[in-house]
C-alpha cells in the first residue's frame, strides 16, 4: 500500500492540532472524522464523478458518509446524487451601512478601506457590496459613529438527503464575486463523524485553498494530456504548500500520454486508481447517471478507491 | 478594438483547445490568457518573454514579535480567523495566519502598540511575450493567493496597452471555469462572451448561470457545443434553450480524438488536422466574426 506524502506542516495543519477548544473553526476534527477532498487544477478532470460515485460507495458498504458539494459556482453533484433537500439558509455577509444625516464628509472611511468598496461623495458614501470583504474598518474608523453594519445575502446552502449519503450544497449568486464566505457556510455543517466528501471547485486560487484546507486527504483526479499535467502539478504545488497529503486518480487513461503517470512517480504521489477513457462512461456522465450504475469496470475501481481511502483513514484518524 | 472572451461555466469543455484555434485563425490580434491560477494556452502558443512584472494583489499582516503587546485585540477583532493566539502559558506573540489574511487591516488599526505591519506582497507575475501565434499576454498567480479577479484585470489592460501599441484591433482571451471575481474581470466590457459547453446536463446548467453573469454585466454572448455527439438530446436542448434566449448558436463540435492529439503535439486543432473537430471549429470562428461584424444579432 503506497504511502500518502505528508509534507511540511501548514500554518493550518499546526491549528489543527493546537486549538483544541473552538467549535467555530471547520479546521478542527473530531478524531472520528474523515474528510476526503476531491480537487484537480484542471476543469472537467473527473472530480464530481468521482467524489459521487466514492460517497455512494462508502454508503453501500456501511459507512456514515456526508456529500459536500464546495464547487458553489457552478454545483453538479445534485444532478447525480438527486438529494431530497430538506433544509435551505441564505448565506449572509456583513456589509456597512452608511447615515447620511451623520456624515461629515472626512473620508476616513474610504482611506481605510483596502477593497475599493467604497466612494466618497461631498457629503455622503456609495458603497460597492460586491466589493465588500465585510472587514467593519469603515464601522471602526468613523468619527462621526455614521457607520453600522448590516447583511445582506451572496448565496445559500442546502441540506438534504440522497439515499444513505447526507446532501450539502451551496450556491453563490449570480454576479457575485467572491465563493469563499459560501463555502466556509457550508463547511461549518460538517459532520461530526464519518466520511465527509469535500467535492471541490477546479482551478487553484481562493474557492480551491478554502475547501482544500479543510481536509485530512485530497484526491487529486487528473488527465493525462497536457493541459492535464500542467494543472495537476499547480494543484499538487497547492496541497504540498497546505500541507495536506495526496494522492492522484487518473482519469480517462488512454487518452493523452504517459508523462502524467511518470510524473507521478517521479514526485511519488501514490497513483490510487485509474479510469479509462470510456466513451460509455462519458455518455453515463452526460444523461446525469453515476457511470458505478451502468460500467461494471467503473464499479469495480471505484470500489478499490473506497477501499484506498478507507485504509488512509485509519492511519489519519489514529494521528 | 474587439475583445472576445471565451468562458464556459463549467470546466473542461474546451475553453483553451477553442481559444487556441482562434488564434490561429485570426489575424491582427493579441492573444490573453485570464486563467491565471491554471494556465494552459503557452503549452500551444511557445511564448518567448519579452518581459516580466510582479504583481501584487493585496496586503498582508505581520505582527512584530517585539512589539507585540500579547493583548489578543488583533485575535478579537479579525473577520477572517486569521490572527493566531499564542500557546497558553507560552510567551509567544500573537502571529498571522498567511492563508486566511485578506489584508484589511483592521488588526493594524485596533493594535495599541502599533505592532502590526500591513505589507505588499507579490502574489503573481504578469507576462507579456511574442508567440508563433502573435503577441501573447498572460500571467501566473502564486500558490494558494487570492486576488484573481484583480490579476485578471491587469492581463487585459496589459493586452489592451499592446494592442494599442501594435495597432491590433482584436484581444482573444482564454477564460476560467465558473462565475466567480474571475470570470466576472473577465467579462466585464467585452465586446463578445463566447460560451464553450458540453451535451451533459452538467453543462446546461453552468451554462444558464455563466450566461446569466454574462447578462448581468450587459455583455453580448454566443454559445458553442463542444464533443456535441456525446449526447445529442442535450446538444438539442441547449440549442432550444439558447433559441430561447435569443443567444446564437455559433456551432456545434464533434467528439474528435484529434483534439487531444493536436494538443499532445502543441499545436491547435485547426493547425493540426482538416478533421471535423477543425472543420467545425473554423466554421464557429466565422461565426463569431459575422457577429463582431454586425451581420449576425448577439443577444
Amino acid at each position: 500500500m503506497p504511502t500518502f506524502r505528508r509534507d511540511l506542516p501548514s500554518s493550518r495543519a499546526v491549528r489543527r492540532t493546537d486549538l483544541a477548544t473552538s467549535s467555530e473553526s471547520s479546521s478542527i476534527r473530531p478524531s472520528s472524522l474523515m474528510r476526503v477532498a476531491v480537487a484537480s487544477g484542471k476543469g472537467g478532470t473527473g472530480k464530481t464523478t468521482v467524489a459521487t460515485s466514492l460517497a455512494g460507495e462508502l454508503a453501500s458498504r456501511g459507512e456514515k458518509v456526508a456529500y459536500i458539494d464546495c464547487d458553489v459556482e457552478a454545483p453538479n453533484g445534485h444532478i447525480f446524487m438527486r438529494p431530497s433537500i430538506t433544509a435551505s439558509m441564505p448565506v449572509e455577509v456583513p456589509v456597512p451601512l452608511f447615515d447620511d444625516a451623520k456624515c461629515t464628509g472626512c473620508g476616513k472611511c474610504c482611506e481605510v478601506c483596502r477593497f475599493n468598496a467604497l466612494a466618497c461623495l461631498k457629503d455622503r458614501v456609495l458603497a460597492f457590496h460586491e466589493l465588500c470583504h465585510g472587514c467593519g474598518a469603515c464601522s471602526m474608523v468613523c468619527p462621526a459613529g455614521a457607520v453600522t453594519e448590516t447583511t445582506r445575502s451572496i448565496g445559500l446552502v442546502e441540506s438534504g438527503t440522497a439515499g444513505a449519503v447526507d446532501f450539502l450544497g451551496g450556491k453563490l449568486s449570480v454576479g457575485e464575486p467572491m465563493a469563499t464566505p459560501v463555502i466556509r457556510a457550508l463547511l461549518k455543517r460538517m459532520p461530526e463523524d464519518g466520511v465527509a466528501v469535500l467535492d471541490a471547485p477546479p482551478g487553484a486560487s481562493c474557492p480551491v485553498v478554502e475547501t482544500i484546507s479543510s481536509a485530512d486527504l485530497v484526491l487529486l483526479v487528473a488527465e493525462p494530456t497536457p493541459f492535464g499535467l500542467n494543472d495537476l502539478a499547480i494543484a499538487v504545488e497547492t496541497v504540498r504548500k497546505l500541507g495536506v497529503p495526496a494522492g492522484v486518480v487518473v482519469n480517462r487513461s488512454g487518452a493523452g500520454d504517459g508523462r502524467l503517470v511518470e510524473y507521478c512517480a517521479r514526485e511519488g504521489l501514490p497513483v490510487l486508481a485509474v479510469i479509462p477513457d470510456d466513451r460509455k462512461i462519458a455518455e453515463a456522465y452526460a444523461r446525469g447517471v453515476m457511470p458505478a450504475h451502468v460500467h461494471d469496470e467503473f464499479a469495480r475501481i471505484i470500489g478499490r478507491l473506497a477501499g484506498a481511502v478507507l485504509s488512509e483513514g485509519v492511519g489519519i484518524g489514529a494521528a | 478594438m474587439k475583445e472576445i472572451v471565451v468562458v464556459s461555466g463549467k470546466g473542461g469543455t474546451g475553453k483553451t483547445s477553442v481559444s487556441a484555434s482562434f488564434a490561429a485563425l485570426a489575424s491582427d490580434k493579441v492573444i490573453a490568457d485570464c486563467d491565471v491560477d491554471a494556465a494552459d494556452l503557452h503549452l500551444v502558443l511557445a511564448p518567448r518573454e519579452l518581459r516580466r512584472e510582479p504583481f501584487v494583489g493585496g496586503l498582508r499582516a505581520r505582527i512584530s514579535e517585539d512589539a507585540c503587546m500579547r493583548c489578543g485585540r488583533c485575535e478579537e477583532s479579525c473577520r477572517f480567523d486569521a490572527i493566531e493566539a499564542p500557546a497558553s502559558g507560552g510567551a509567544d506573540a500573537y502571529s498571522v495566519d498567511p492563508f486566511a489574511c485578506e489584508g484589511c487591516g483592521v488588526c493594524e488599526f485596533v493594535c495599541p502598540a502599533g505592532a502590526v505591519v500591513m505589507e505588499e506582497v507579490q502574489s503573481g507575475e504578469l507576462f507579456v511575450s511574442e508567440s508563433r501565434l502573435g503577441p501573447f499576454v498572460h500571467a501566473k498567480l502564486g500558490i494558494a493567493e487570492e486576488n484573481s479577479g484583480k490579476l485578471v484585470t491587469t492581463v487585459r489592460k496589459e493586452a489592451r496597452k499592446v494592442a494599442d501599441e501594435g495597432g491590433l484591433d482584436t484581444i482573444l482571451v482564454d477564460g476560467s471555469p465558473g462565475i466567480g471575481c474571475p470570470v466576472i474581470a473577465s467579462l466585464t466590457g467585452a465586446s463578445l462572451a463566447v460560451v464553450v459547453t458540453e451535451p451533459t446536463l452538467s453543462g446546461l446548467h453552468d451554462l444558464k448561470r455563466v450566461c446569466e453573469v454574462a447578462e448581468t454585466l450587459r455583455t453580448s454572448a454566443a454559445v458553442c457545443v463542444n464533443k456535441w455527439d456525446l449526447n445529442p438530446d442535450v446538444a438539442d436542448a441547449i440549442g432550444e434553450w439558447c433559441d430561447g434566449k435569443g443567444l446564437p448558436m455559433l456551432g456545434r463540435v464533434p467528439y474528435d480524438s484529434s483534439v487531444t492529439d493536436a494538443q499532445v503535439e502543441g499545436v491547435s486543432v485547426v493547425e493540426h488536422s482538416e478533421g471535423p473537430a477543425a472543420t467545425a471549429i473554423r466554421s464557429i470562428w466565422d461565426a463569431v466574426v459575422g457577429i463582431l461584424n454586425g451581420d449576425t444579432e448577439a443577444a
